[in-house]
């Protein structure tokens, strides 16, 4: 009898990795035959027109506001177009030595956004702080006071005019929003359909056809001797037409409140509009904070509709700017892919914004 | 009296609780009510009136004529492309209609393109191939963060000026992509084509019937039988048979490169090309993210579990999956084809002859402000209004059947 020795059997194969750059690489690009077609497919257009494109927009690019070097064989995106023009891009045709106005302005408004976006600002001043900014932001922009020059409102344009008009109608819009989004769920009929008509009504026009109506029909509503500028007609539109897409929205926070909220708070003697303001709201308002924040971001887009009816925004001042120079006039895909960047960067970040909030809203709500 | 008696209760069970009392008071919620909407309705009314009269004052004053008559006077002005020819003597209702045929080419056309577009888009995010998956988060990112008349503005831009003139146009078999559009070859009219439609028709019936008698074998007998392929097969049969009657006409009119234009066959101006391709992918941006919210929206279990009672991948996905997610997908996707329907009044800034352009053309000629305005809102209400008139009743049809 031999001695039962000792054999190890064979030592298991290490597993599969799945962590690291090569495993993320197997797991995601080659994982079966058609996925990896698909990547060789896929990478090869990428392969092809991306280093085509660097070259274009960066290596062969040239830089300097000098329209010869641009008219070069060979030369890529002309950005000196952007060098030489940026200022009538970002102001339109504010006059050019008091430019440092509309910065400052623009300055000022984008900080009161950023605060606002800030959980540390949600307090009751914050009102306060807009109504002051928004005070400062009109002297600086139309001057006649504290020795500036007086600017009118046909000469502003650019950056500061598109966020002008997407704020300020944002937050003229959400008070209306909101009493007709309550309107349309009253128990009183008259309130409820004319609401239901004013939110129908603007909701199935586009945009476009209420600002032709804020430009050639408004002055014929006004009485005789009485003309309304034209920026605040087009703002007047604007509002309107952003209330009625926001009180939909509301509306959906309102309907998701359940009814045993409105009871409790009949059951213990609370008046309509106590209801409304302490129980109802605050649920329903919180709830809605991302959508309401992606139709700002629709907002802040639709303004460029406003260069139809001649209202030099970002848009439309490029177009002013390149239209009236022939020498520039060929550049002007580098012109516009300028503004997009500029439109990308904000609604961009705001998107990302309203991620964040949403995720905020809903920590009370995980478990 | 604390104990009441038998005879009491039973006489006040039968007594009917009294009317509630109808006081004309400020305590009475209803009367309330009812003030309110008096005065809500005084106030919009007033206002209305109020802007009425402003209007038709300002009217007389500056001698502005108003009525719908200056729609039968001669329009005066050529309008780029049509359905059918048009020429300035004929009247303006005739060039609104025109106006209102481009707005729906570019509208129904762009709404089949924007679903196909945004629906691959929507399933790309979730593929398991990271390229892809990439791919299609850039593409709605850089997309739907641009607003829509910057993109267009872009293509009509790129159409113009970055493709060859008409003497050097790109050729792709029988296709040709210049400065002046899209030339495509068409069909040359003639009897047969006729036939070939009377025979899809006959088809269409066919197919009805077919799909008619298959259910009812399913019913009874449980065999399952081509819903889609065989009468999909049984109308292109008949069209074609219908064709072959006629004779099979298969002359072509093919375009040709001129000395200065691509000539005959039929084209696509680049201003529709760049409010088509420009609505299609800004709207399909926003079509990917519904699409992808309404496939997260669907439990992993329900997959699983149609997979547990034996369902083909493809049942699970049509049967059970699909459903679930159509019924989130289809009123957010509703709001995007009439997103994209008003969007197309965004032609005017690129000259494509939409209703808005055309109205604002006369608008300009004429100076009826009020008249063009409501004409445009009248199209855009109707059109909104039907489509999503329609979308509701698909919706409904799609809902949770309830008892």
């Amino acid at each position: 009898m031999t001695a039962q020795t000792f054999q190890p059997i064979a030592a298991r194969e290490a597993p599969v990795k799945t962590e690291g750059l090569v495993a993320w690489i197997r797991i995601n690009l080659f994982s079966d035959v058609p996925t990896s077609l698909m990547t060789l497919l896929v990478g090869g257009i990428l392969l092809y027109t991306v280093p085509q494109f660097l070259s274009w927009a960066l290596f062969r690019a040239s830089w300097l506001p000098d329209y010869d070097a641009c008219r070069v064989e060979g030369v890529g995106a002309c950005w000196g177009v952007v060098t030489e023009k940026y200022r009538f891009i970002l102001f339109g045709r504010y006059p050019f030595e008091e430019q440092w106005r509309p910065l400052l302005a623009t300055a000022l408004m984008l900080a009161l956004l950023a605060a606002s976006c800030m959980r540390a600002f949600w307090k009751p001043w914050l009102v306060i702080l807009w109504v002051v900014v928004l005070g400062v932001f009109f002297t600086l922009m139309y001057g006649n006071t504290l020795g500036l020059s007086k600017v009118e409102t046909d000469r502003w344009g650019g950056l500061p005019l598109t966020i002008l008009l997407a704020s300020l109608s944002m937050v003229m819009a959400f008070p209306i929003a909101m009493v007709v989004a309550l309107g349309r769920r009253s128990n009183l009929p008259a309130i409820r359909t004319f609401c239901t008509i004013y939110v129908e009504l603007i909701r199935g026009v586009p945009l476009i056809s209420v600002l032709f109506m804020a430009s050639f029909m408004f002055p014929l509503f006004m009485p005789q001797g009485v003309s309304i500028d034209v920026l605040i007609r087009v703002l007047v539109g604007i509002t309107l037409f952003a209330a009625a897409y926001m009180a939909e929205v509301i509306r959906g926070g309102l309907q998701a409140i359940p009814k045993g909220q409105l009871e409790a708070a009949a059951s213990l003697g609370l008046s309509y509009w106590q209801t409304q303001r302490k129980i109802v709201l605050p649920q329903a308002l919180a709830m809605v904070v991302p959508s309401i924040m992606n139709n700002f971001i629709g907002l802040f887009k639709d303004t460029s509709l406003v260069t139809i009816v001649s209202l030099y925004e970002l848009t439309g001042a490029l177009s002013l700017a390149l239209n009236s120079d022939a020498n520039w006039r060929p550049f002007k895909i580098e012109g516009y892919l300028f503004i997009t960047m500029i439109y990308f960067f904000f609604c961009f970040s705001m998107s990302r914004y309203s991620i964040w909030v949403e995720k905020q809203v809903n920590k009370g709500k995980a478990r | 009296m604390v104990y009441s008696t038998p005879h009491l209760k039973a006489h006040t069970m039968t007594e009917k609780p009294p009317p509630p009392k109808k006081t004309w008071s400020w305590r009475s919620q209803a009367f309330r009510g009812l003030v309110y909407q008096i005065i809500a309705f005084a106030v919009i009314a007033s206002g209305l009136w109020w802007l009425a009269s402003n209007t038709l004052h300002n009217m007389q004053v500056r001698g502005i004529q108003s009525g719908f008559d200056f729609l039968w006077g001669p329009a005066g002005f050529d309008i780029g492309e049509s359905l059918y020819p048009f020429d300035s003597s004929q009247p303006y209702w005739q060039a609104f209609l025109i106006g209102l045929t481009n707005t729906l080419r570019v509208a129904i056309i762009g709404i089949i393109l924007t679903t196909i577009l945004g629906t691959l888009l929507g399933v790309g995010r979730f593929s398991r191939n990271a390229l892809v998956r990439g791919l299609c988060y850039a593409y709605v990112e850089l997309f739907r963060n641009v607003p829509v008349l910057l993109q267009l503005l872009m293509w009509y831009l790129l159409f113009t000026e970055a493709l060859p003139m008409a003497v050097d146009a790109w050729t792709l078999g029988p296709l040709f992509l210049s400065k002046g559009g899209l030339s495509f070859p068409i069909p040359i009219w003639a009897t047969g084509h006729l036939w070939g439609f009377f025979g899809l028709i006959a088809g269409c019936f066919v197919a009805w019937g077919y799909r008619r008698w298959a259910i009812r074998k399913f019913e009874a007998t449980g065999q399952q039988r081509s819903m889609f392929w065989i009468p999909l097969l049984l109308t292109i049969v008949a069209g074609v048979l219908g064709w072959l009657a006629g004779g099979a006409p298969a002359e072509m009119n093919s375009p040709v490169k001129g000395e200065f234009a691509i000539e005959h066959g039929g084209s696509l101006t680049p201003e529709f090309l760049a409010i088509l391709i420009g609505l299609t992918a800004y709207t399909a941006a926003f079509v990917a993210e519904v699409v992808r919210s309404g496939i997260q929206s669907v439990s992993r279990g329900q997959g699983e579990a149609a997979a547990a009672l034996g369902l083909s991948q493809g049942h699970s996905m049509k049967l059970v999956q699909l459903p679930q997610a159509l019924r989130v997908i289809i009123p957010p996707m509703t709001n995007q084809f009439l997103n994209l329907t008003k969007n197309s009044s965004l032609a005017v800034a690129i000259g494509y002859p939409d209703v808005v352009s055309i109205a604002n053309t006369a608008l300009n000629q004429t100076g009826r402000a009020v008249e063009c305005i409501a004409i445009v809102m009248l199209v855009y209400l109707t059109t909104s209004l039907a489509t999503s008139l329609l979308m509701n009743w698909y919706n409904s049809r799609s809902a949770i059947k309830e008892r």
